[in-house]
């Protein structure tokens, strides 16, 4: 088999083991727990009958490998369980939430496409220029800044001190997009910030490797301009690397989204895993970190078979 | 990671910078390598001698002082337990250099080994760790460390184990590739014909030659580690109060944010300098091993 169909076949082929492997570290959790799990689970104050509920819930008195079958099976039945506290189903609970912290990535990485990209771009044709200097350095500090320490910064000084933005607290963007996206604005912001900084940094190396290259050279001893040189061949042959590149900025803005959703109280996954984590209520943060763990294989997929699509070379490759 | 990662392999560039590596040389060479090197050693010493330099025991409140701006008494100002900022920020970097070093330590300790190993026996132990690698790579960092953390149990050791566990499978993939490089020099044949075991063949010419890109990486990685010990405390899973802890300072400077906005830019600018001196540190080694790459 050839070609891009050949392609998404080989990469469903591998991706089972990698599903089955994600799931077992899913699974495997709350075998983590030191001691007796079930009497650390149920609290200080448990007792006996809900020692053995505990117990009985997690199957912990069969073999691991069974019970991480009759896990598995009721996982891809769309059963994860329900939460230890409040009794409800975990895939509510996600259901619940998941459109905040949808809002919040994809806002973010918007923002960082939007900005880092055009950085990028800018660092690669003005290499070693005074905008290429401005740039990285900003690139070294937008990687080394904790960005939830800028998310305080944002809200003291947009929300508490020129009351632009709200400081914290989230809108259901079903309910009122407007005020959701307004909302999500400064946490947003501050989830972008390590996403443009990598993707300026890899635009850059990846433009200035193809800029570099033989054919560039000869279309320039051609005669061709700079200008249509880097729109008509440059960017062309970097695009499916860019977009590579965003895809794989989904697994950094979830686990930014964890710290940022406690920051501005948005009642995201971020905020539900930390919580139940904090909580030992395991089959919610069970169902979360699977959740979106095949949310990010999933989209490298997708990311996978686009730039395939965009580029044959890629298809070839893998 | 970039493009340019890929090209890095050993050769004979590499044998001018391990014959004699003179230090002060590179440094007056290199300022920024100068600069970070210097901050980095200064915050290992303040860590080392917090008891004697800190102006106040990190834990001692104060409740006349509450929320102080900056003063002669207490230069950066007090907690909202009356607690001397300056004092808590230099107990706080030992828990941040420990938490650093400690998760770097883990992912260095299982992906290093497992990376060489994967790579030079190849097969279907091969085939098998890389998905595992590609498994757990694909699991968002943080969310595995809060996972693991509510797991072993909250608190600063058990949470950086968590974020070794999240750095190992990237040791075990830049290994392996490494490896798989290495095995194949010409060296590495000779000594094979020369009957050298797998043992030494692995501990004497391929770890060596492999290792330069760990180098790089796990310099970076410290950066990371710093970041999400501030997240992971900030989210009160790492370090546990009363103990200090530059996340937990900000949690804290964040609930009284309206009342004491000073006290919020201390212990972040202490993470961004600590984490951009690591970065700037690895991008340099980056450079000294490689010096066919340009600087990014």
């Amino acid at each position: 088999m050839s070609g891009i169909t050949g392609m998404i076949v080989r990469r469903l082929w591998q991706l089972l083991p990698v599903m089955v492997v994600a799931t077992f570290v899913v699974f495997s959790l709350v075998y983590l727990v030191p001691g007796d799990p079930a009497i650390i689970i149920a609290g200080d104050y448990a007792t006996e009958e809900r020692i053995a509920e505990i117990r009985q819930i997690f199957g912990f008195d069969k073999p691991m490998i069974v019970q991480y079958g009759v896990w598995l099976t009721n996982v891809l039945q769309g059963d994860l369980g329900k939460s230890l506290y409040s009794g409800e189903a975990v895939t509510r609970l996600i259901v619940d939430r998941l459109p905040h912290t949808m809002l919040l990535a994809v806002y973010g990485l918007v923002i960082g496409a939007a900005i880092g990209i055009p950085l990028g771009i800018l660092a690669a044709t003005k290499q070693g220029g005074w905008a290429d200097k401005v740039i990285t350095t900003l690139v070294s500090l937008g990687v080394a800044v904790p960005n939830f320490w800028l998310g305080i910064l944002l809200v003291s000084l947009l929300a508490l001190g020129w009351k632009i933005f709200p400081a914290t607290g989230a809108t259901s963007f079903f309910d009122n997009p407007a005020e959701a996206i307004y909302y999500a604005t400064l946490p947003a912001v501050a989830l972008s910030t390590g996403v443009v900084a990598v993707l300026a940094r890899q635009v850059r190396s990846a433009l200035l490797e193809v800029l570099g290259s033989q054919y560039i050279r000869t279309l320039r001893a051609k005669g061709l301009s700079q200008r249509s040189i880097l729109w008509k061949h440059g960017l062309r042959n970097v695009a499916a690397t860019m977009l590579t590149i965003t895809g794989l900025q989904v697994n950094r803005l979830f686990s930014s989204a964890v710290v940022l959703e406690a920051v501005f109280a948005i009642p995201g996954l971020g905020s539900l895993i930390s919580y139940s984590a904090l909580n030992k209520d395991f089959p919610v943060v069970q169902g979360v970190a699977l959740f979106l763990v095949v949310s990010v294989i999933l989209t490298n997929l997708i990311v996978d078979v686009v730039s395939a699509v965009l580029d044959p070379r890629v298809a070839a490759a893998t | 990671m970039s493009t340019t990662d890929v090209s890095s392999t050993p050769s004979a560039k590499t044998k001018a910078v391990q014959s004699r590596f003179n230090l002060w040389a590179w440094l007056r060479s290199d300022p920024r390598a100068a600069i970070s090197l210097g901050y980095l050693t200064i915050l290992v010493l303040a860590s080392i001698f917090a008891p004697w330099i800190a102006p106040y025991p990190p834990n001692e409140q104060n409740l006349m002082d509450l929320l102080m701006p900056p003063s002669g008494a207490h230069w950066l100002g007090t907690d909202d337990l009356g607690r001397d900022t300056l004092s808590r920020l230099i107990w706080g970097s030992s828990n941040a250099l420990y938490a650093a070093f400690l998760s770097v330590g883990i992912g260095v300790a299982i992906g290093v080994p497992v990376g060489v190993f994967i790579g030079f026996v190849g097969g279907w132990i091969d085939e098998v760790l890389s998905r595992v690698i590609d498994a757990v790579l694909a699991f968002p960092p943080l969310v595995l460390a809060v996972a693991v953390t509510g797991s072993l149990g909250i608190g600063l050791t058990n949470a950086m184990i968590a974020v070794g566990f999240a750095f190992a499978p990237v040791l075990a993939r830049t290994m392996r590739a490494q490896t798989l490089v290495v095995k194949n020099a010409l060296y590495v044949e000779a000594a094979t014909g020369f009957g050298a075991s797998r043992l030494h063949l692995i501990v004497r010419h391929i770890l060596p030659n492999a290792i330069q890109p760990v180098i790089v990486e796990v310099t970076l990685m410290l950066a990371v580690a710093l970041l999400a010990e501030a997240s992971l405390s900030f989210l009160s899973l790492g370090v546990q109060p009363p103990e200090a802890s530059w996340g937990g300072m900000l949690a804290r400077a964040y609930h009284y944010m309206e009342v004491s906005p000073e006290q919020m830019y201390a212990p972040g600018l202490a993470i961004l300098f600590t984490a951009l001196a690591f970065n700037t540190l690895g991008e340099s080694i980056r450079v000294l091993l490689d010096p066919t790459i340009k600087r990014r």
